[in-house]
């Protein structure tokens, strides 16, 4: 069972995404949904909104100590909520992962783009990546492992259970990353 | 890398859902705005109420009103042209907008066609009060459709027959023969290729949002509920009593839609919302709705 933080944002896209490999989900909008899952997805939206909903429904905290052990997968406002650091003090990071994230670091709207991504340690090509607004992650430490690169930039990351995107595999039909986050970091930290 | 795609397009609309798109016309309401957990605010001069009230032609915004609600948050930024004003929307286009909003708020610039919003790299939102009007829309480049419901009355009434009516066109839709396809999107004149794409799936090809008279959580709630995936609230927050409290309960609203005890808990002392019109009240040419087709 997967927990799937649902107070705003592409929840729902990383349900159907789950849903695709045969992984049950629950929408997380309480502390109470955090009991008894295997694992989490903080997903793309607006990180101010995030940030804001989370410190007001109590849900920080409890979000802050699960986060110590459990699995995450972030994407895009997800992945920047996990960092270290974030180059906006309108944002809170749960510092699960070393980098500093850059909020909109491509562009506005106009600059969002989709792309092919190659992932070679996951032994595939031709991932079509949806990069929405998204950021850029800076100050990568040691111990982060890439798993992806869009020319300079480093897109998909991996400090032992965290798995964090800028950005959105919830957008496609391709569940290839969802797959690693279950198989690889779900059910071998569990 | 490709940049003028749909999908992306889309895709910011899909970051949006579950979330509050707040009118703001200054800097100061923007931050109020983002402060409360918007997800996304609407730049504009006058909002709907004023503009109702005052009269007269209503346009895009000043490009430095823009801009200067550009640098004070960092939400995504909307911004409304005319309905068929293409030049109006390549200025805000030219300031990088996020969204621009091709809104029966503003006087129409055109009463015959709406802007072929393919021709953009910045995606657009429109207005619908049926499913056919939804898919002419989309037919034009539309990458999220709101509610028109009727603007700046702080009256749910409208939104919430424009989104039973999309959901219930469309639910009809999904029990039709093919055989039974051509002669219905002749009928609503609305594009075959969109017609039968409902008919398959029940569901709109881009996000469905609502729009025109939100102003309360319940508000929120009931056309969440009806099957809005966010909510756009126009006057209904900067003229009620206590805008940054209200601001901030109907974003809570929007996440828990479907929670009553939690609504009733949202909705403890708000102070007054915004007075609002009933719909006999407004001329029929005062209607906004009926802008566009």
């Amino acid at each position: 069972m997967i927990g799937v933080v649902a107070l705003q944002g592409s929840f729902a896209k990383h349900a159907h995404s789950l849903g695709s490999i045969g992984v049950t989900c629950r929408a997380v909008r309480s502390e109470a949904d955090l009991k008894s899952i295997d694992g989490l997805v903080l997903p793309g939206g607006e990180s101010t909104t995030m940030t804001t909903l989370l410190q007001n429904e109590g849900l920080w905290e409890p979000l802050n100590a699960t986060l110590e052990t459990m699995p995450v997968f972030g994407t895009c406002a997800g992945a920047i909520l996990l960092g270290q650091q974030v180059d906006d003090d309108r944002v809170k990071c749960f510092d699960k992962i070393q980098y500093k994230a850059v909020r909109n670091a491509y562009g506005r709207q106009i600059e969002s783009f989709t792309t092919s991504l190659i992932l070679p340690k996951l032994n595939y090509h031709d991932f079509h990546a949806v990069f929405i607004r998204a950021p850029k992650f800076e100050n990568i430490q040691q111990g982060v492992d890439s798993l992806a690169v869009y020319g300079p930039e480093h897109v998909l990351l991996r400090q032992d259970h965290v798995l964090a995107a800028s950005f959105h595999p919830e957008l496609t039909d391709d569940a290839t990353i969802h797959k690693y986050f279950v198989d690889e970091i779900v059910l071998k930290y569990r | 890398m490709a940049k003028n795609l749909f999908e992306v397009k889309t895709g910011l609309a899909e970051m949006l859902k579950g979330g509050v798109i707040m009118d703001v016309t200054t800097p100061g309401e923007a931050s109020i705005a983002e402060k409360a957990g918007a997800v996304a605010v609407m730049a504009l001069e006058r909002i709907p109420a004023d503009i109702r009230r005052d009269g007269g032609i209503a346009r895009a915004s000043d490009p430095q009103m823009i801009k200067d609600i550009q640098e004070s948050v960092s939400i995504p930024v909307m911004a409304k042209c005319r309905i068929g004003h293409f030049a109006e929307a390549q200025v805000l286009e030219a300031l990088e907008v996020d969204y621009i909003d091709e809104s029966e708020v503003l006087t129409p610039a055109d009463e015959a066609n709406h802007i072929w919003k393919h021709d953009f790299k910045t995606p657009f939102v429109c207005g619908a009060t049926n499913l056919a009007e939804a898919l002419r829309r989309i037919g034009e480049g539309a990458a999220l459709i709101r509610t028109k419901g009727e603007p700046g009355t702080g009256n749910i009434v409208e939104a919430v027959r424009h989104m039973r009516t999309i959901v219930m066109e469309m639910s009809h839709l999904s029990t039709l023969r093919g055989d039974e396809l051509m002669a219905v999107a002749k009928e609503m004149g609305a594009p075959f290729h969109l017609v039968a794409q409902i008919a398959e799936t029940g569901k709109l090809p881009v996000p469905n949002f609502s729009a025109g008279g939100i102003a309360t959580p319940a508000d929120a709630s009931l056309v969440m509920q009806l099957g809005a995936e966010s909510i756009f609230v126009g006057s209904g927050i900067f003229k009620s009593e206590d805008p940054a409290m209200r601001a901030k309960a109907i974003v809570q609203a929007a996440t828990f839609f479907d929670d009553p005890k939690k609504l009733a808990e949202i909705s403890t002392g708000l102070g007054a919302a915004m007075k609002g019109l009933d719909m006999s009240e407004i001329s029929p040419e005062d209607r906004m709705q009926d802008r566009g087709w």
